[in-house]
């Protein structure tokens, strides 16, 4: 299990990580998500001892991470799959990594063979790879020591969406043993199909975070009438705060006491449903929107 | 925690640690295992074969001793050596390799040490090599000349020899971590190696209270009586003052820099 405790780094004025705290259960795929910027990496870097924290703590089973012998064999570590020497074939990589662990050599074709490298592959340049050929050499890499925690940045960057799905199989696979995997990402659909806990962070602070049904369940409900102004006024007169959304509303109730509401007001609704994904990437743009560089209009109203 | 057996594996903290020979190994395979560090440490071999055969084919035959070609690898050791040692502290932050090396042993301590340890074992062993292609040289240079063989330099005087040049390789190795950046780093010692000597001489020409402590503060100059047949004990005082100003300062604030410094 990892847990943070309170985890602020600043740099000068700036609060790169702040007052972050939260746990990755084992037997669990936690995913991290935010946009570029948000505090991931910086995160993830103080939690392998690479960054020093301005205060607060992260512990690994209750262990720092700098007190762990020989880590590589307890904890897999990936930051970032382009961080190697260009020069060195993928091979190589991973020999220097068994060498460093004291595994066998043999481990490095079993990792090959794990991440479907080829052997011509594995004789390549790193510099010959593309990303998502590096992503595999970093799993390869992080999963060398079979380690009980993974602390994975951005592993599905560069991956297609065959990868994203082994990916998914790989990390789900590896939690049911009793691992416990903490992954980042900054596309919410990567950690929709791979994360059971998601936890989102913008500007450094953690602005949600629950299981992925939580998530999903807490942005609400999607309904539609045919006549949205009389339901949206109906939905004001019982306490609620519908916004616009596509053809139809988004409220914060649930689905059931929403229902409720339009059979007691009589509006025929057209569509009724949890506000599902497009709720949690709405959640997701809103609590993020002051990182986002991109500016989006602004069509939901009151949001501030 | 430890008793239940129920519980997914947790991350034990007293399992074997990596002793430092590993990381020693694991160092000088970063030195061969790149196409560059590869050609680099051959170049050395090959440098050693060329000065050996220069001295063989150009120098007159009354020089054709063994001191001779002994002598004869210093330049070209002096530059190759230190850039070895440079290479392999720069390239965890040039190449961004430390973000692997400092996960899988969080004790950046250790990795220097043991860059360290490689570096001047790489020296040694270097030098070795070139005495023996040298002394290959020195039977073959006397026998193609008809002349006797000349032995003039004895294992002490290639000892100090050996030392010199793991002092300028340690020298690279401290500006390797001084600037964690390879062209920084290979600049600061060409000039320290190449540029100040030449200043530090005029100075002593031209001040006299310079002159008199060039010896303790310019560690080039305090190293001459190495080539020399061996300091005497004042001197080897002057090799362990200006050690100390050229080496184990900028040495100790380096390391204190990486110890503190984030890896990205």
């Amino acid at each position: 299990m990892i847990t943070v405790q309170n985890l602020t780094k600043t740099y000068g004025p700036f609060r790169a990580v702040d007052d972050v705290s939260f746990a990755c259960q084992p037997g669990k795929v936690t995913g991290f998500l935010g946009p570029n910027g948000a505090g991931k990496s910086t995160t993830m870097r103080i939690m392998t001892g690479l960054t020093p924290a301005t205060a607060g703590d992260v512990r690994i089973d209750g262990v720092h991470y700098q007190d762990i012998p020989n880590p590589g064999r307890q904890i897999g570590v990936l930051l970032d799959a382009s961080a190697q020497h260009a020069g060195r074939t993928g091979r190589e990589i991973l020999a220097l990594s068994a060498l460093t662990m004291g595994l066998p050599a043999s481990r490095v074709d079993e990792m090959l063979e794990l991440v479907s490298l080829t052997q011509s592959e594995s004789k390549r340049r790193v510099k010959n790879y593309s990303l998502g050929m590096r992503q595999r050499l970093g799993i390869a890499n992080a999963l060398m020591g079979d380690p009980k925690v993974l602390i994975l940045d951005e592993p599905a960057n560069g991956l297609d969406p065959a990868g994203i799905h082994w990916m998914r199989s790989l990390l789900r696979h590896y939690a049911d043993r009793g691992g416990t995997v903490l992954l980042s990402s900054h596309l919410l659909h990567e950690i929709e199909i791979i994360a059971d806990e998601i936890i989102v962070i913008g500007q450094g602070r953690i602005v949600a975070q629950g299981s992925k049904e939580d998530l999903l369940q807490s942005v609400g409900t999607y309904v539609a009438a045919a006549d949205n102004q009389k339901l949206a006024e109906a939905l004001r007169a019982a306490g609620q705060t519908p916004s616009a959304s596509g053809e139809g509303l988004n409220v914060d109730g649930d689905p059931t006491s929403v229902g409720q509401i339009a059979l007691t007001a009589g509006i025929a609704l057209v569509e009724l449903r949890p506000a599902g994904s497009a709720g949690l990437e709405e959640m997701f743009l809103q609590l993020t929107s002051d990182t986002q560089r991109e500016v989006v209009a602004p069509n939901a109203g009151g949001a501030a | 925690m430890s008793a239940t057996t129920t519980t997914p594996a947790a991350v034990d903290p007293r399992t074997p640690g990596i002793p430092f020979s590993r990381l020693v190994l694991v160092e000088l395979r970063k030195m061969f295992n790149t196409r560059s560090g590869f050609w680099l440490m051959m170049s050395i071999g090959i440098i050693a074969v060329l000065a050996t055969l220069v001295v063989i084919l150009f120098v007159p035959d009354s020089a054709i001793t063994y001191g001779t070609f002994a002598g004869a690898f210093g330049v070209p050791m002096a530059l190759l050596l230190p850039i070895v040692a440079i290479l392999s502290v720069t390239g965890e932050w040039s190449q961004r390799t430390g973000l692997v090396t400092f996960t899988l042993v969080p004790h950046r301590g250790s990795i220097i040490a043991a860059k360290a340890a490689a570096s001047v074992l790489v020296g040694v062993v270097s030098m070795a090599l070139a005495f023996a292609i040298g002394a290959v040289g020195n039977i073959v240079g006397a026998a193609v000349n008809g002349l006797d063989q000349v032995w003039d330099a004895d294992f002490k005087d290639l000892a100090l020899i050996v030392l010199a040049n793991i002092l300028g390789l340690l020298i690279g190795f401290m500006f390797g971590i001084l600037f964690r950046n390879p062209a920084g780093a290979i600049v600061a010692y060409l000039v320290y190696g190449f540029v100040l000597p030449g200043l530090f001489g005029l100075l002593a020409a031209l001040q006299d209270w310079f002159e008199k402590v060039q010896p303790w503060v310019d560690f080039n100059y305090a190293q001459a009586p190495l080539f020399e047949g061996g300091p005497s004990g004042e001197e080897w005082a002057q090799l362990g003052t200006s050690g100390l100003i050229w080496f184990v300062l900028p040495m100790t604030f380096g390391v204190w820099r990486v110890l503190k410094a984030e890896v990205k």
